[in-house]
């Protein structure tokens, strides 16, 4: 074990791992943090705290961090290079690992323009494989960006996203094997909807020998109604919602959309359980976190092992 | 070349409100070929100008001169005769001209007449496009031509990201995205398997903007 990571240490288990994801809030309330934690308990292996996504301002990913530690969990540090240039960045990486924090998701993060903030200048001082060779290369040379040595480094177990829906398609898994060149150890997926274009990537990245060499965690978010899954198709970037899920979810009443939404879930996780390669769920439960539980239950990965 | 705009009129007056007497300078350069500062533009808004203040009843004296380029010493002193004779200057010539105009003429306010866009090129008629972005250290040889610095939204020098779509960019479905333009190039280059899966390092800013005002001394041409 390269570090203290609980995620880690289920992965190396060869454990279906689990994730969450919990956003912070628009103010500084740590109560919004420990209510959405305790919806997670006992559920999750590690819990993504997201920085600033959608470039809409939030409680810090770090601190929210923090406030899940205290309360038991293993956080995943979400870390965009948006706003950082790299003298931040490995200043944050050493603070993080300082106060316990043993996991980062490295991420180039969504442009501004999307944000609450559409005014701000962005930073991209480095990008996302970038930020990977960051955290690798101060946790295991021991050394910061300009080869100074460092005191102590920062035991952090490296994650990253892939998006096997964006679009140049045929290019998704070579780009996943730049992440694993580069040192990422974990992968979390865009959510799945599309699931043979999904199973299509992992046929590519099988090919490449690459599930061997990082852990893939398949990305889940259920719908709440057909709104949500219209939105999701047409106005987020990047995202794969077939219309037969749409029509599926049209098929039943209003009332009954959300729960075909966790039906749809559901059956999801367990066709990915059979895929090579998956190694575990992230199941992101936008604003409906009190879903999370339901889902893991149905899908049969509770209880989880403990930390 | 550097791409300008147009102020609009209404802000352009609100700077030359309260003189009478104002030089208005075009430049023969960039500007004249973008079609916002050259010999035509200067006429166009001098009269926008008179009329406006002759419809307040504040008539202005402007004398309309257009530079071969304002970025040059020696052009920027031909105006040095009769300079001292006008109140203001008015440049619609890119940042570069404005600047040397304040610098060389030091207690004659200078204003800005344009917005100066950026480095780049005419697609078609009345259409221009950003191209580079100065960072002192070229890579295109390693992009197959296509600057991601410039042509993708974040920079990034490990694209595309998982925002691509359909060849566009996430930030606007009207903006290319730079890393679907760099994939498809390699590939026509035969370059892609080579080049696509080397990881770009980490990159030095220094020698752009972000090392503080860059200069550059060519011995060779010294005197
Ligand atoms: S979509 Fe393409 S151009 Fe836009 S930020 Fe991502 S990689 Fe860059």
């Amino acid at each position: 074990m390269k570090t203290d990571s609980n995620l880690e240490k289920v992965l190396e288990a060869g454990e279906f791992a689990v994730t969450s994801e919990c956003g912070p809030p628009r103010g500084a309330d740590p109560d919004v943090i420990r209510d959405k934690g305790e919806l997670l308990k006992g559920v999750v292996d590690g819990v993504n705290i997201t920085d600033c996504q959608t470039s809409v301002v939030r409680m810090s990913s770090f601190s929210s961090c923090l406030i899940l530690k205290e309360m038991g969990f293993d956080p995943i540090l979400q870390m965009v290079t948006r706003d950082r240039n790299r003298i931040a960045i490995q200043s944050d990486i050493l603070g993080a690992a300082a106060l316990g924090i043993n996991n980062i998701l490295c991420l180039s993060g969504d442009h501004q323009r999307f944000g609450d903030h559409p005014q701000a200048k962005n930073v991209y001082d480095i990008d996302s494989i970038q930020l990977i060779m960051t955290v690798k290369k101060m946790r295991d040379e021991g050394k910061f960006l300009n080869d100074e040595e460092l005191t102590k480094a920062p035991r952090l177990f490296i994650g990253a996203a892939a998006n096997p829906f964006a679009d140049p398609f045929e290019i998704r898994a070579l780009r996943l094997g730049k992440k694993v060149a580069a040192g990422v150890e974990f992968i979390q997926t865009q959510c799945i909807y599309n699931l043979k274009r999904f199973e299509e990537w992992m046929r590519q990245v099988v090919d490449m020998g690459l599930h061997e060499k990082v852990c893939i965690l398949a990305g889940i978010t259920p719908l709440k109604s057909v709104g949500m899954a219209r939105y999701m198709k047409n106005l987020v970037p990047g995202m794969d919602v077939p219309d037969e899920i749409i029509e599926r979810l049209k098929g039943v009443p209003k009332e009954k959309q959300s729960d075909e939404g966790i039906k749809i879930c559901i059956e999801t996780i367990r066709k990915l359980r059979e895929m090579e390669g998956i190694r575990g769920v992230h199941i992101m439960a936008i604003e409906w976190e009190e879903k999370v539980r339901e889902i893991a239950e149905g899908a049969g990965l509770l209880p989880r092992p403990t930390a | 070349m550097i791409v300008a705009e147009g102020k609009s009129i209404d802000e352009i007056l609100e700077m030359v409100d309260k003189y009478d007497k104002i030089l208005l300078i075009g430049c023969k350069g960039c500007v004249a070929v973008c079609a916002a500062g050259g010999e035509k533009e200067v006429q166009f808004l001098a009269s926008a100008i008179r009329t406006a203040r002759k419809r307040d009843g504040r008539e202005i004296e402007i004398r309309e001169v257009t530079l071969e380029r304002q970025c040059d010493p020696e052009y920027v002193e031909q105006i040095r005769g009769y300079a001292g004779d006008y109140q203001a200057i008015l440049s619609i010539a890119c940042g570069v001209g404005v600047q040397y105009m304040a610098e060389h003429y030091r207690d004659i306010p200078a204003f800005p007449g344009l917005n100066t866009s950026f480095m780049g090129g005419a697609l078609e008629q009345g259409v221009w496009s950003e191209r580079c972005q100065g960072c002192g250290n070229c890579v295109l040889h390693l992009t197959g031509g296509i600057c991601p610095i410039t042509r993708c939204s974040k920079s990034l020098l490990n694209g595309p990201c998982g925002g691509s779509s359909n060849g566009k960019c996430e930030v606007n479905p009207e903006i290319e995205c730079g890393w679907q333009l760099i994939i498809d190039r390699l590939k026509v280059l035969g370059e892609f398997e080579s080049r696509f899966m080397e990881i770009f390092p980490i990159k030095d800013w220094s020698s752009s903007r972000d090392g503080g005002l860059r200069k550059m001394v060519r011995e060779d041409m010294k005197q």
